[in-house]
């Protein structure tokens, strides 16, 4: 089945910037849709299940998902269209300028065509992993990235580990250090090749001190063993140029080795419409008003740049909403 | 005894300030570093009763959403933590369940109650 549609402006992404990016342009007089791969809308929130969100828009200390409810809900009762487990797979530009772009998008249904006037990036990032580290040795069963033990613990009620090591001090991984310990496994230590923690202060002492969990600056781990699956790895000391230090190196026995080395956003897609994007930080070229340098394309969120608290990324969702209604407005594409 | 001084960074706010607590004798209690008064207040607390808040997930007999993220809905003291964890962990969970409904009262004594922080669809959601 294939129906053709035809919006406004049309929102990739049902995190929080997404959300809030679709609320905005309605309130400015869209017709919006949202278009978001998982089968429920939240983003990345779904699984930040600690609290911490919202100290800024709402002076309280919310939970990850008790924070995406709110623009949930916000989002359902304004009456916004959405397309659930839905990919969006190509978009091309029209060939008018300023005519606006055709998205095709995979759903269960078979592939959808929409027409939209301007697009919103807000797709999040994704996490650094093993093969943008630089690690010795096998690559068995037993690595993960923060992110991606924390949707196995959080969402599938799995614990991946019973014994691990945390590479990175990036706040996701302190936060999966604790819940991992509340959850009963072994924490053995943080090590981080840099000098400082690389993660909020506040984290160091509610996920590490409180649970007398070792941090290690400037340690990294330079190799692992293990065919099937982790069996150990290998921990050294480095120099200030993060070199490894010889005779320093020490052998950890672990069933896990849980990284947690940085976040990039994710903006393939935007790519392929020709939107500049920086090789080394992935964020898109993007003026002051969020349009990236394709006009009538905006990012916002994770997608523009790494944020450190969800309350800004809302914010910048909601620029990049009313960015694209005044877009369409000038360019008359909007009444 | 004498003084007694503790180092801790401030966990209530974004900012994470260093603060150095001391208590002497007479149980007076001396704090440096803190930006506001809820930093001095947390340092109190540490030296005296030190509380978390606790948030984790609950299992349920749904094999669309095996858990449900949940918190509680006071601090209890740090060292009860794993007690209460463990009674958690003993919790199944049956939907339909609407984010802030309480899924359990009072653990372990401690006056906090278990609290879900998202919906739990009734089975059978596509
Ligand atoms: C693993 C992880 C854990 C994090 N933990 C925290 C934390 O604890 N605290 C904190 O403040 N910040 C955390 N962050 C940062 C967090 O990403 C932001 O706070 C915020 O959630 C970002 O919102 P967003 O809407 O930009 O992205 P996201 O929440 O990631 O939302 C992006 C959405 O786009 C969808 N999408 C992507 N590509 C497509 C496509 N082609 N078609 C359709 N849909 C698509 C995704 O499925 C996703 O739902 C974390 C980030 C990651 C990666
Ligand atoms: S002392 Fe005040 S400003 Fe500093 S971290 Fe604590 S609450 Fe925030």
């Amino acid at each position: 089945m294939s129906k053709e549609m035809n919006f406004d402006v049309t929102v990739i992404g049902g995190g929080p910037a997404g959300l809030a990016a679709a609320l905005e342009a309605h309130k400015a007089g869209g017709e919006v849709l949202l278009v978001e791969r998982e089968n429920r809308l939240g983003g990345i929130l779904k699984q930040c299940i600690h609290d911490g969100f919202g100290l800024v828009r709402y002076k309280e200390k919310l939970t990850g998902p008790e924070y995406a409810q709110r623009f949930i809900e916000e989002f359902e009762s304004a009456g916004i269209e959405s397309m659930l487990s839905t990919f969006v797979t190509d978009i091309s530009r029209n060939s008018n300028s300023n005519s606006g772009f055709t998205i095709k998008a995979v759903c269960s249904k078979g592939v959808e065509t929409v027409n939209t006037g301007a697009i919103i990036f807000a797709t999040g990032c994704r996490e650094r992993t093993a093969r943008q580290v630089f690690i010795h040795g096998t690559r068995p069963a037993g690595i993960f990235t923060a992110g991606t033990a924390q949707h196995l613990i959080n969402i599938q009620g799995q614990m991946p580990v019973k014994k691990c090591v945390i590479l990175g001090s990036g706040d996701i991984g302190l936060i999966m250090a604790r819940r991992l310990t509340l959850e009963g496994a072994e924490v053995e230590g943080v090590y981080e090749i840099q000098s400082g923690p690389s993660g909020l202060a506040r984290n160091v002492q509610q996920c590490l001190i409180d649970y007398d969990i070792p941090l290690h600056l400037s340690h990294t781990v330079t190799r692992v063993f293990g065919r099937d699956r982790v069996e150990a790895v290998e921990i050294c000391r480095v120099d200030e140029n993060k070199n490894p230090l010889p005779g320093t190196a020490r052998r950890v026995e672990c069933d896990g080795l849980i990284l947690s080395v940085g976040l990039i956003p994710e903006n393939e897609l935007a790519e392929s419409v020709g939107v500049t994007v920086n090789k080394a930080t992935g964020c898109p070229t993007c003026g002051e008003n969020q349009m990236t340098d394709v006009p009538g394309v905006f990012a916002c969120g994770n997608a523009l740049r790494v944020f450190d608290l969800v309350d800004y990324v809302s914010a910048s969702g909601e620029a990049a909403g009313r960015s694209a209604m005044e877009y369409l407005k000038e360019v008359g594409l909007h009444g | 005894m004498d003084r007694r001084e503790k180092e801790m960074i401030c966990i209530v706010c974004p900012n994470g300030c260093r603060m150095t607590a001391q208590i002497d004798e007479q149980a007076n209690i001396e704090v440096t570093g803190n930006k506001c008064v809820r930093g001095k207040e947390f340092a109190m607390r540490e030296m005296t009763n030190p509380v978390r808040g606790l948030s984790t997930t609950v299992r349920t007999d749904s094999p669309e959403l095996p858990v449900l993220p949940v918190r509680l809905s006071a601090e209890i003291p740090k060292a009860r933590i794993f007690d209460v964890m463990k009674e958690i962990n003993n919790i199944r969970v049956t939907g339909p369940v609407k984010q802030g409904t309480v899924l359990a009262r009072n653990l372990l004594g401690t006056g906090a109650d278990l609290v879900a922080t998202a919906d739990m669809p009734h089975q059978t959601e596509k």
